[in-house]
This record gives structure tokens, sequence and C-alpha cells, in this order.
């Protein structure tokens, strides 16, 4: 039965933008977890709507208004929380509720909810296009490109701020890049599983993995086999069950992250 | 040669002055203890010398050159942190922390960590290990970039006496084998075993010299003695 779904060409098409997602979620995801900054995607989605809204009020496709209005919320918002010393928890509540609020006022403006809205609010992985599935490869190879160029100076930050900046790291231009990355991430992954449900999938794989690994290549390794799996079983589940893709995916990962800690508590499980 | 090059230093938070007028000099395969007690500015020292701080008055000079000009100096400093700030639950192997920032061989890698006494643990978890070990993993990330200087604040803080010993015994080591060094403590009697030179700092720089110039000097030991514990009334009434 599995093999007769995996014909159906948006499937495949799901199944290949998801893992694109699901490997981009893990990598830059766990990044955020490290240095505590794991509810910043959650913050970048929600200003993504006020994106998508602008969007969808000027007739322009909304995925690429919601790249321009998170990113540069993001961007902003880390200038000012530098600026003034705003802790991160506040910056993450200002840059949420601002999105949101003004997300609610341009679509009150253009008419109301809609089943566009809904679909970015909860993801719509069943419904990516062939020419969504090549931008999302594209970004995903683009990314992951730039964090293995990046990996040593971003992984040093990441660990210990002040001794990176005394080797002689740019730290401030790698937090700015992490932050960028991390605004295109998001808003790539919002086709899979929606703005509201888009933070588990940058945090929770990577907090499961940390549970499990000694060394970073192995966490990350071992992220991206949760991320994926989660992915993929919660695609196929969802279809043969009838029920939505983003909360099956999230479900998933949720009780992967469950049996770990069962596991963890039971003492079953060594960091390797 | 002079490694290290410092005239008129002055650094103010706000309108408190933290360091006034600090001249002195650090020639090649000098060891050089800086004494002071707490809120001495040691710290804010070390933050300027590393380009932490970057308001201040005077000149600092690594190799000959202006710091401010150009970050390319801090590739040959190894520094140790008083206390590292990491968390102790992020997924990193030793190895990988010595590693991290740097592109440097496994042999490179073995031998810094030989030359701490930490090679078994190469493969363990950082949060795993004792405080005292941490600091041997961070001293061996210092080293393993073959810096011309090593500095290290504090570094004992939170260690037990044994681990000190090793340390200190390992410093030495590092010091005979033509290492440029500059160490700040609190153990005056470790400051007068290993270092030849000696920095007493308590916001001004009130000796600078050749170490045993000081520790046989009775009227600067008590002058220093004087001043550290006024200073650390003076803390104590802060609530320091």
């Amino acid at each position: 039965m599995v093999f007769d779904i995996l014909t159906y060409s948006f499937i495949q098409r799901a199944i290949v933008s998801g893992v694109a997602i699901a490997l981009l979620c893990s990598i830059v995801g766990m990044f955020l977890v490290l240095r505590r900054y794991s509810l910043f995607g959650d913050a970048i989605a929600h200003s993504s709507f006020g994106g998508i809204a602008v969007g969808l009020l000027i007739g322009v496709y909304p995925i690429w208004t919601a790249y321009i209005i998170s990113l540069s919320s993001a961007i902003i918002i880390t200038k000012i929380k530098k600026s003034f010393s705003i802790s991160g928890e506040s910056s993450v509540a200002i840059l949420l509720s601002s999105g949101i609020s003004i997300g609610l006022i341009l679509i009150s403006i253009s008419g109301g909810f809609t089943i566009d809205i809904f679909s970015f609010l909860f993801g719509s992985i069943l419904l990516v296009n062939a020419e969504d599935t090549i931008i999302i490869i594209l970004l995903t190879i683009t990314i992951l490109i730039v964090v293995l160029i990046f990996y040593r100076p971003i992984l040093y930050s990441t660990f210990n701020e002040e001794q990176a900046q005394i080797s002689g790291i740019n730290v401030e231009k790698i937090n700015y890049l992490l932050i960028s990355i991390s605004g295109i991430t998001v808003v790539t992954s919002i086709q899979l599983v929606g703005i509201l449900l888009i933070s588990s999938l940058l945090v929770i794989p990577n907090i499961t993995a940390i549970l499990y690994g000694k060394s970073f290549k192995k966490t990350v390794l071992l992220s991206m086999t949760i991320s994926t799996s989660s992915v993929v079983i919660g695609i196929l589940f969802s279809y043969v069950l009838d029920i939505t893709s983003s909360g099956t995916i999230v479900l998933i990962s949720i009780i992967i992250f469950v049996v770990t800690v069962c596991l963890k508590s039971l003492g079953l499980i060594n960091q390797s | 040669m002079k490694i290290v090059e410092i005239k008129k230093l002055n650094v103010k938070y706000g309108k408190s002055v933290v360091l006034k007028n600090i001249n002195f000099d650090v020639e090649e395969n000098d060891f050089l203890g800086i004494i002071g007690p707490n809120g001495a500015g040691k710290t804010t020292l070390f933050s300027c010398m590393l380009g932490m701080i970057k308001q201040y008055e005077g000149t600092i000079k690594f190799f000959g050159n202006n710091i401010q000009k150009s970050k390319k100096y801090l590739k040959n400093i190894g520094y140790v942190q008083q206390k590292p700030s990491f968390d102790k639950n992020f997924p990193i192997t030793v190895k990988e922390v010595i590693e991290m920032g740097l592109n440097c061989s496994e042999d490179k890698i073995n031998d810094a960590l030989n030359q701490v006494l930490i090679h078994e643990l190469a493969n363990k978890r950082i949060g795993e290990l004792s405080t005292g070990q941490q600091q041997r993993v961070f001293i061996a990330k210092a080293l393993v970039g073959n810096p011309k200087i090593l500095i290290l604040d504090e570094p004992v803080t939170g260690i037990d006496t044994h681990s000190t010993e090793l340390f200190y015994s390992m410093l030495n080591k590092m010091h005979l084998s033509k290492i440029t060094i500059i160490l700040s403590s609190h153990d005056l009697n470790a400051v007068n075993m290993l270092a030849n030179k000696v920095a007493c700092l308590n916001r001004t720089l009130f000796f600078h010299g050749v170490s045993k110039d000081f520790f046989n000097n009775d009227t600067l030991l008590k002058k220093y003695s004087e001043s550290s514990m006024q200073k650390h009334i003076q803390n104590h009434k802060n609530g320091l």
C-alpha cells in the first residue's frame, strides 16, 4: 500500500520538499536551540504572517513578501535588541506580536480570512507544486552550503561568543548571518507545517538528538534523521488516515521525543 | 623583542575610573604575573588587550602594531578565560572544542591534549568533565593554534588544590618551552614561583618589574597587602 501511495506525484513532491525542509530545520534549529533562541523561529514565523497578508493584499505571491518582511523585521529587532540591551525573550515577544497585529489589520482590510490564509497558518505540504519543490530544494542546497562554509565560526560563536570574538571571528556578522538563514528557513518551511507549528520542527528533533548525542556532528546527524523520519512518516500517515499532515508530522516528532525521555529516565540511553 | 607595549592606558566606565595611567611592556619569553585584589581592573586590562573594550585612552601595541588598527594579532594569542561560559549540556566532545574555529591536524590536537595531560578525555562530552579538566581543555585549545603569547585570567578559580598544582607545573613547562605568558592571579606564592616579572595592579600600576625585586621588598609587599585589604573592605561595603 505504501508503494502505491509513493507513486502519486503530489506525495513524491511532498516527501522531497518535506525532507529538504526537515534537513534545513535540523541544522539551523540546532544552532538556535543551543543559543537559547528556540522561540526565535516562532517569532519569525509570526512576523511572516504580516508579510503573507501584505502579499495577499497587493496580489503578489505571499511567500515572497513573507521573506522580505520576516528577514527585515528579524534583522531590525536584533539591531534594536543589541543597541538597547533588550533581552532575547522580550525581542521575540515584540517580533511575534508585531507580525500578527500587522497581519490581522491587513487581512481585515482585504476582506477577512480565506482558504489561502489557513493554508499558511497550518501548512499544506500535499499541495506544493513542482515550482515550489524546485525553489525549496534550491534554497535548501544554498543554505546548507552557506552553513558548511561558515560552520566553524557559527559553531564557535554558538559555543562561547567571547572566546570566538577573541579568536578573531566577527561574531556580530556571524549572528546576522544566522538570523538571515533562520528567516529564510522559517518562511520556506511554512509550506510544510504552517506558521503555528514551525518552531516545533526547529526545536523538537534537536532537543531529542541532544539527549542522545555526545559529539556535535553525531547530534546533528541524529537530529536530521529524527526530523526527516518524522516528516516522511507524518506525510504517509496523514494521507492514509486522512488527517492533517502538519499536525501528524509534529506529533510524530513529539512521540519520538517522549520515547527518548522515557528511555533516558530508565537509564536505557547512553550518549554516543 | 617587545611582545606587548602599553602606554598611558586609561579606562573609565561612565564617571568611574577603572584603570589609570597604566604603562608596561612584556618582552619575548617573559612570564608576567599580574596580581591585584578583586575589582583591581585585571579583567578590564585583558579585555582592552584582547580588543573586547575599544573605548580607552592610550596605546596598546602587540608585536609592534597598534591593536586598534588590525585584529590580526589575535591569531598569535592563546587566551584562557577566568570561567569560560558555555552550556554544560552542549553536545560537543573535548576534541571538537579544541579544533573549533581552527583548521588543525589530528596530530596537533593530540599534541595539545598530551601537553595538558588529558589525552584520554578526547572523546568525552565537555560538560561531563570537572572544572579543572575543563580548564585544561581550554589551555589545550589555546595551545593548538601555536600562540606566541598565552594570556590567562585567574585560570585556577574554583579548581581544587591538586589540579591547581598540576596546572602550575604545566605553565612552568610551557614557559620553559619559550612561550611568553601573562597570568593574572590572587596567588602570590604561585606568581613568586612561576613569574620572572610582576605587575601589581589596583586601578593603577604601583609596581612593575622583576619578580624578585617585588617579593624581596618588604615595603612593597606591605603596601600591596594594605592596598588589597582596603579594596577587600571597600568591595565588602559595596556588597561585591
